[in-house]
């Protein structure tokens, strides 16, 4: 490590640009991270329609506010080192100090690291655990929000689009998904034909739809909206167009609408919500949610 | 350069039908259609009520495997083989070929297959790249307006099939094939017959995979996912048939770096001297060896399923549509490490060189390698995040891929410090490597949302994810890839590539990555989801934004072809011996490197990183032409 100095080796430097780097790295964290925690963090998406949502915002507002100590160590590295180290175009090629490592440096950068990483691990199991955060769980969840009498849709993915059932209802379904406000909702998410995703964007929800599997996901809706219901899987042809807009509105206007559906699908009512041997449509929809959220139960169509 | 001894060349037309490029693809042909006849005379009876089919999906697999086998019959890889059965002495008679021939032949000369990848692999990411410009056109509007959307789907599943198979190679291929005999010490690969195998192999997967469009395309994008991929049509086959050719490929690569690596070091390459790119390769060889044949059965089980109705991915007769995604991303995301590793030990070898300081924390350097290389086994879930595979497990896959930036870091760590205090040439291969920095400090900070689950629930699925691995695989390899191009090329051709032509082409093409993907985080998260032509039209401006960014990129990428060809091809300036000041052992050798690399096998006493500690050591004895022992 401390060989001498050779003919070609550039005069050795005694100003202390490890401590300067440091110390404007510091004054640069301490002034960008509050100003990215409070005024960019709260700005990304998904937005505050519902408890997952909400609590996707806080987790990215944290995150964000992690990763700017970060960027702003390498800005400065960079930023310093590059302008103060770079060789003077006239000279000849000179070598640098031989500096082959130190032990402390390591160890620090070590520490630091895992500690962040293992922070982060813990917070996002957290969140994840409070509530589900609005992803798909498959048919046995382990994460539901406190205070759980959720009220249960079904969400069925095919080839190219989402219909929505309402056990509570009677079994209806629609092409239309709507939602009560303030309510703890129960999505059953499965597929006809080749895996799907169901996506509302602006809930927090995400829930990959697959033949044969009973894929739950929570969400707690908050005042009334409108959010968009996108595919977010390949699924095909007519992927692109397996989009649509959800409604979340109040208890009073869920129940009109519930009314309004029932009485459009009245003729084909008595064939839903059946399995075919009993003299149900053959093409009722083959899987249905089980109410303890156990495994699932196919019924053939 | 050479004075080898050769017999008075052949006449012409002995030349064109003996074992070459053009034999090759005569065979090949006639190996397709015995392929494609002889499944329908086997398959054909049985499908009499198909009778005006005029192809099965049998007869397109028996096709193409034909063809491969005629391929590489007539590029002459049975002429060993058999030539041994027959009593002839073992020998390496291929590699002693000279002019422009050999590059258009079966050659074991792993100089000449690293340069055969060079320019095969470059070819097809030239494809995958115009690929990239017709899904932006597409982009500019909210509607689907340009291409029929089954176009728009084969074209993306061509780009990211096309990027992800043949760039696997990207380094390994050319860079590793050429320099990693040099650097340590050897004349030839441990298997050069294999070595010239997985390259030919690699082409004709890029073939096959270019007539998808014959066959309709197919829609599943690169991942291939069941059940959508065993209602898909044709095209299908040839995605299935790329991915496993590339698979055995990519196989037989790794096996070779690694059986050069471990078995081939000359006298005193101990471990700690090796080149950090040697440790990069070693650690990315083991990936691909453990990686790829998970890739290959799960294709077979594809291809089973498409021809004889196995069922093993359709959930209604028995099968799991999950089983393909756990055995795809099983190997899928140590592939994307098989992508970023190599781009890791490029940076870590060509900093010491141009910060004129030793690498810094060579063990710490090693670890974070191997430990990525370790660590990118137990995160594959990640990919399964919402599709409800196990969700008791989310917890530990979540843990696992946040570990993996302690190793990542590791490589950070270790960069930074050699630059630190350094003497800072920014030369064009430099600022590719800085660059590295740059996109990858951002692609690994937008994979800290994606590794957290809350997070990754809106991000999982739409822009933000893609312009998260291309930030890391377009940021941390192409980017390093045309740092290794600017660095090794001169000493591989022994011609010199313009350097204002290169600086030109850094400067745009870093420019506008970052404008063409930089918004794309904004569009992911305001929920614009992967592979579909049609957005909210409020997202028109970004995208617009960004199409124009990568119409201007694909024009950088006209920069750097028309300095290659203009530099290899017209210009022909003589490159000098060692234009870096490098302490590596390639640069002691004469450019372009001559055929047995070394007239003695050279003795290591050091690593090649001792800049600022006194004269090179001599490694390599100057003096009598290659070749004369």
């Amino acid at each position: 490590m401390a060989s001498e100095p050779t003919a070609s080796q550039a005069p050795r430097d005694s100003t202390n640009h490890g401590l300067r780097v440091i110390v404007a790295w510091l004054v640069l964290s301490a002034i960008a991270t509050p100003l990215v925690a409070i005024f960019v963090g709260p700005l990304i998406p998904p937005g505050n329609a519902s408890v997952q949502g909400q609590g996707q915002v806080f987790d990215n507002q944290v995150m964000t506010s992690m990763i700017t100590p970060v960027l702003c160590l390498l800005a400065v590295f960079f930023g310093y080192g590059l302008v103060k180290f770079h060789a003077r175009r006239s000279e000849a090629v000179l070598d640098g100090p031989p500096i082959r490592g130190d032990s402390q440096i390591q160890l620090l950068w070590v520490v630091i690291t895992s500690t962040m990483v293992l922070f982060l691990a813990g917070f996002g199991t957290y969140e994840l655990l409070k509530d589900g955060a609005g992803g798909g769980q498959g048919p046995n969840p382990i994460a539901s929000p406190s205070g759980h009498n959720p009220f249960q849709v079904q969400v069925i993915g095919q080839q190219w689009e989402f219909t929505y059932r309402y056990p509570s209802l009677g079994g209806l379904e629609s092409d239309q998904l709507y939602l009560p406000a303030g309510t703890d909702i129960e999505l059953h998410v499965t597929s006809l034909d080749v895996i799907h995703s169901f996506w509302a964007v602006q809930l927090g929800v995400k829930a990959d739809a697959n033949p044969g599997v009973d894929n739950v996901a929570y969400v707690e809706t908050k005042s009334p909206t409108t959010f968009d219901v996108r595919c977010a899987e390949l699924c095909g042809l007519w992927h692109p167009y397996m989009f649509n807009t959800g409604h979340v509105v109040t208890q009073s206007q869920f129940n009109a609408w519930a009314a309004q559906q029932k009485k459009l699908y009245a003729a084909i009512a008595p064939y839903m919500n059946k399995p075919s041997q009993d003299g149900g449509a053959p093409f009722a929809h083959s899987y249905l949610p089980s109410p303890g959220g156990g495994s699932p139960q196919v019924r053939a169509g | 350069m050479t004075e080898i001894a050769v017999t008075p060349p052949a006449p012409l037309w002995r030349r064109l039908i003996g074992f070459n490029l053009l034999t090759g693809i005569v065979l090949g042909v006639g190996g397709w259609y015995v392929g494609w006849f002889g499944a329908h005379a086997v398959v054909g009876p049985s499908l009499d009520y198909f009778g005006d089919i005029d192809y099965n999906e049998l007869s397109i697999y028996l096709a193409y495997l034909g063809g491969v086998v005629g391929f590489l019959v007539g590029l002459g890889f049975l002429n060993y083989p058999l030539a041994r059965l027959r009593g002839y002495p073992p020998s390496l008679r291929e590699k002693e070929t000279q002019g422009l021939g050999r590059y258009f032949s079966l050659c074991t000369d792993h100089k000449v297959v690293g340069i055969q990848y060079l320019w095969g692999i470059g070819l097809f990411f030239f494809i995958g790249g115009l690929n990239a410009m017709l899904i932006r056109t597409e982009q500019l509007t909210p509607h689907n307006q340009v291409f029929p959307v089954g176009t728009y789907l084969t074209l993306v599943g061509m780009h990211g099939t096309m990027m992800m198979g043949m760039m696997t190679s990207g380094i390994l291929g050319p860079f590793a094939n050429y320099l990693i005999p040099i650097m340590i010490g050897a004349r030839r690969m441990a298997f050069p017959r294999i070595e010239a195998l997985t390259f030919w192999i690699l082409m004709s997967a890029g073939a096959i995979l270019t007539t998808t469009i014959f066959f309709g395309g197919f829609p599943t994008g690169w991942t291939g996912y069941a059940p959508l991929s065993n209602q898909a049509n044709a095209g299908m086959d040839c995605y299935v048939l790329f991915f496993a050719l590339v698979g055995i490929s990519m196989t037989l690569l790794g096996l070779n770096m690694i059986a050069t690596i471990l078995t081939m070091r000359a006298p005193g390459l101990t471990w700690t001297r090796l080149p950090i790119f040697v440790w990069g390769v070693l650690s990315t060889a083991v990936l691909m060896v453990l990686a790829a044949p998970v890739l290959i059965a799960a294709l077979s089980m594809e291809a089973f399923d498409r021809t004889m109705q196995t069922h093993f991915f359709v959930q209604a007769a028995g099968g799991s549509a999950y089983l393909y995604e756990n055995l795809f991303w099983i190997f899928g995301h140590p592939e994307v490490y098989i992508l970023a590793l190599p781009g890791f030990a490029i940076v870590l070898e060509l900093l010491p060189v141009f910060s004129r300081k030793p690498l810094w924390g060579y063990r710490l350097a090693v670890a974070g390698l191997l430990g990525v290389s370790l660590l990118s086994w137990f995160v594959w879930q990640h990919h399964l995040f919402v599709s409800g595979i196990n969700g008791d497990l989310r917890p530990f896959y979540m843990l696992s891929t946040e570990l993996i930036s302690i190793p990542t870091g590791f490589t950070f760590l270790c960069g930074m410090m050699t630059i630190w205090r350094g003497n800072i040439r920014f030369t064009v291969p430099m600022l590719f490597c800085l660059a590295w920095f740059f996109n990858f400090l951002l692609g690994g900070l937008s994979g800290v949302f994606l590794s957290d689950t809350p997070s990754d629930i809106t991000t999982h699925g739409s822009f933000f994810s893609m312009a998260h691995f291309h930030y890391t695989i377009m940021g941390g390899l192409v980017f390093t890839f045309f740092a290794a191009i600017y660095y090794w090329v001169p000493k591989m051709t022994g011609w010199e590539l313009n350097e204002r032509l290169g600086k030109i082409h850094f400067w745009t093409m870093f420019i506008f990555f970052n404008s063409t993907f930089a918004p794309l985080f904004a569009i992911g998260f305001l929920g614009q989801p992967r592979r579909t032509p049609v957005y909210p039209s409020n997202l028109q401006f970004l995208n617009d934004w960004v199409s124009v960014s990568a119409f201007l990129l694909g024009i950088s990428m006209l920069v750097f072809l028309f300095n290659l060809v203009w530099s290899l091809a017209f210009k022909k300036q003589p490159a000098e011996m060692n234009p870096w000041a490098s302490r590596s052992i390639e640069f002691q050798l004469p450019s372009p490197v001559p055929v047995h690399n070394f007239d003695r096998i050279p003795v290591f006493s050091s690593d090649p990183y001792g800049y600022g500690e006194g004269p090179p050591p001599v490694l390599v004895p100057a003096g009598a032409p290659a070749g004369s022992d």
